[in-house]
């Protein structure tokens, strides 16, 4: 019959109208700052950098800061210089590792072209400041958190990581610097 | 003085309260003026409120959404935020527009919208002005809005409201031809232009005064000109039809933002973007209203004699109850139409006015007056009816068919299966 393809229509906006009373999965919507947060274990919006020991950050820092990340950061705005030590020689960590989030993309090609596992992806959201120049220029001491974390995050990514770096600490037995060290 | 009928009540006190005035009869007029405007003036824009705030309700529940929910419980408060936050807007006048035009453009549209209402019958005994012609009244004073509107696209000076008003010009004065014809074939029926007597003549009497309360109750409604083949087809087309004459979804051309800015309301801020508002929802009800009056049996509805009183034609529940609960309803079709039909090409809206509504607007005359003619058995259409509702139906499809542009060949892809 003629028109009944707009009848099917209403009978579509009316389902949804009244399933939204009665299906959770027809009324997504989440009460953000009163009800929970979505974050699951797919979130990913702002890089940090992974250490090893809890009781040591800066010490057990993955980063060895070589640079390829703040070279391929497309809106570049990572920013890193390496320290020295006190012969002038470099010391394979960073002194300053900047990320300026209010430039940031969430891209994750930083974490994807980091050959030493130390940049990942975090699912923190409530950064929200009243500084909009400082308080978005991330520093070294705020980006640097431990594995436990990457672990709780994403625990199948951050296993997947770790089994990496054992296997690849086991075969190629003398290398003179590990990341880890 | 009579017996206390409750869907009498309002009535029965305002004739007690003007008794007061009758050594000054000047005065009398007057009050009685006011007392028959104010609530309109009173009533309608709040139930413009309501009417927002179930729309972005019902629109946000249609698509999965919660809607307004911050202010007040369930948001209800939402349509007073809306009214301070327009009142409080700046009013931006375009530097080269036509003033004196973009002054009154809403005021021309907002007076209309409420005077018609003025000749619906609310209930019996309950209509701000009983004039013996209220249909053509409403029809007459109803067009003016499209004055309005081109005023308000012309003196804005802008090509997005120019293009709205004038696409308003064209979708009203098209879709006016089907509205007014859908109704004519009631006035033939009823052979009165007045309201009154349209509802009057939705009403059985003999049932409504025999004493079952069954029959009572189904004296009410039976009637209804819904329920005939000419009166189901008119009533769809005139709601089609009223879609249009008050711009909603999906004949909204005149406005439609994703082509327009905002049509006519491009260059309208403040107070007089909501005075075009609340004038397009109050012109909504009236023609909802005129729609219940002459199809739906305007205030009747499922009632039943009070049982202490001998009056024959008492009622229980007062009239504008069903009144505002059937125009309520046809406003929460239009919100769901809204929520489910995309906008129609221009070219589409025209030919659907021109070649599908006002064909079949004329042959439900016909059909009307065949209805009239044919014989009864009993009182009962049993020609009337059956035969009505076989060529409105054939009539549907024929024309819908005969609209249908040439088939176009199913499109080949080579590269992607
Ligand atoms: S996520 Fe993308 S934009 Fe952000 S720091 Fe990494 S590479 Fe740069
Ligand atoms: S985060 Fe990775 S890629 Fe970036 S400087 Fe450190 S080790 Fe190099």
């Amino acid at each position: 019959m003629l028109g009944i393809g707009i009848l099917k229509g209403m009978v579509v906006t009316a389902k949804n109208f009244f399933g939204s009373f009665v299906n959770k999965r027809l009324l997504p919507t989440i009460q953000y700052p009163e009800a929970g947060n979505s974050v699951t274990l797919f979130s990913r919006n702002i890089p940090f950098l992974v250490y090893d020991n809890d009781e040591d950050p800066l010490g057990t820092m993955r980063c060895v800061a070589c640079k390829i990340c703040e070279k391929e950061c497309p809106p570049q705005c990572i920013y890193i210089v390496m320290e020295k030590d006190a012969n002038g020689k470099p010391a394979k960590r960073p002194k300053v590792f900047d990320i300026d989030i209010s430039v940031c993309m969430g891209c994750q090609i930083c974490v994807e072209v980091c050959p030493f596992e130390s940049i990942k992806m975090d699912s923190t959201f409530e950064l929200s400041t009243p500084d909009r120049f400082e308080g978005l220029l991330l520093k070294r001491e705020h980006l640097l958190k431990s594995n436990t974390y990457f672990h709780k995050i994403h625990p199948d990514e951050a296993q997947e990581v770790d089994d990496r770096l054992a296997a690849k600490q086991k075969k190629p037995a003398p290398t003179p610097s590990t990341p880890a060290a | 003085m009579t017996p206390i009928n409750p869907d009498q009540l309002i009535v029965q006190l305002t004739q007690w309260a003007l008794s007061f005035l009758d050594s000054y009869p000047l005065v009398a007029v007057l009050v009685a003026i006011l007392l028959s405007t104010v609530p309109l003036i009173a009533v309608f824009p709040g139930c413009f409120a309501i009417t927002t705030w179930l729309e972005r309700k019902g629109l946000a529940r249609i698509q999965n959404r919660i809607g307004p929910n911050r202010t007040g419980p369930l948001g209800i408060l939402q349509p007073a935020a809306d009214g301070i936050k327009m009142l409080l807007k700046e009013d931006i006048v375009p530097k080269t527009s036509d003033r004196l035009a973009h002054f009154l453009a809403p005021v021309v549209l907002m007076v209309p919208a409420f005077t018609i209402l003025s000749v619906l019958p609310f209930n019996r005994n309950m209509i701000p002005a009983a004039v013996d012609t209220g249909v053509i009244l409403f029809f007459a004073l109803g067009s003016v809005s499209t004055l309005a509107v081109f005023m308000a696209g012309w003196s804005s000076r802008n090509k997005y409201s120019l293009l709205g008003g004038m696409r308003a010009i064209a979708q009203m004065v098209s879709y006016e031809l089907p509205l007014v014809l859908s109704g004519v074939t009631v006035i033939m029926m009823t052979g009165s232009l007045d309201t009154t007597k349209i509802v009057a003549q939705q009403q059985l009497s003999e049932w409504i005064q025999s004493s079952n309360a069954g029959l009572q109750c189904l004296g009410q409604i039976i009637g209804w000109n819904v329920f005939t083949p000419w009166g189901f087809a008119g009533f769809l087309i005139f709601f089609v039809a009223s879609l249009a004459e008050i711009n909603r979804c999906p004949f909204d051309l005149p406005e439609a933002d994703s082509e327009i800015v905002a049509g006519h309301l491009t260059e309208y801020s403040g107070f007089k973007y909501a005075l075009f508002f609340m004038s397009e929802y109050v012109s909504a009800f009236a023609i909802n209203g005129l729609s219940t009056t002459l199809f739906l049996g305007g205030w009747s509805g499922p009632n039943i004699r009070p049982p202490w009183s001998d009056d024959p034609n008492a009622l229980l529940i007062p009239g504008f109850v069903w009144f505002f609960a059937k125009m309520f309803a046809l406003m929460l079709v239009m919100i769901w139409i809204r929520g489910t039909l995309p906008r129609l090409r221009v070219d589409h809206l025209m030919g659907f006015a021109w070649k599908f509504l006002l064909p079949l607007a004329i042959m439900n005359i016909f059909v009307g007056g065949f209805y009239y003619y044919a014989p009864r058995w009993h009182g009962i259409p049993v020609v009337g009816w059956p035969i009505g509702f076989l060529v409105m139906y054939l009539s549907y499809e024929c024309i819908g068919r005969l609209n249908r542009g040439p088939k176009t060949a199913q499109r080949v892809y080579h590269y992607a299966s």
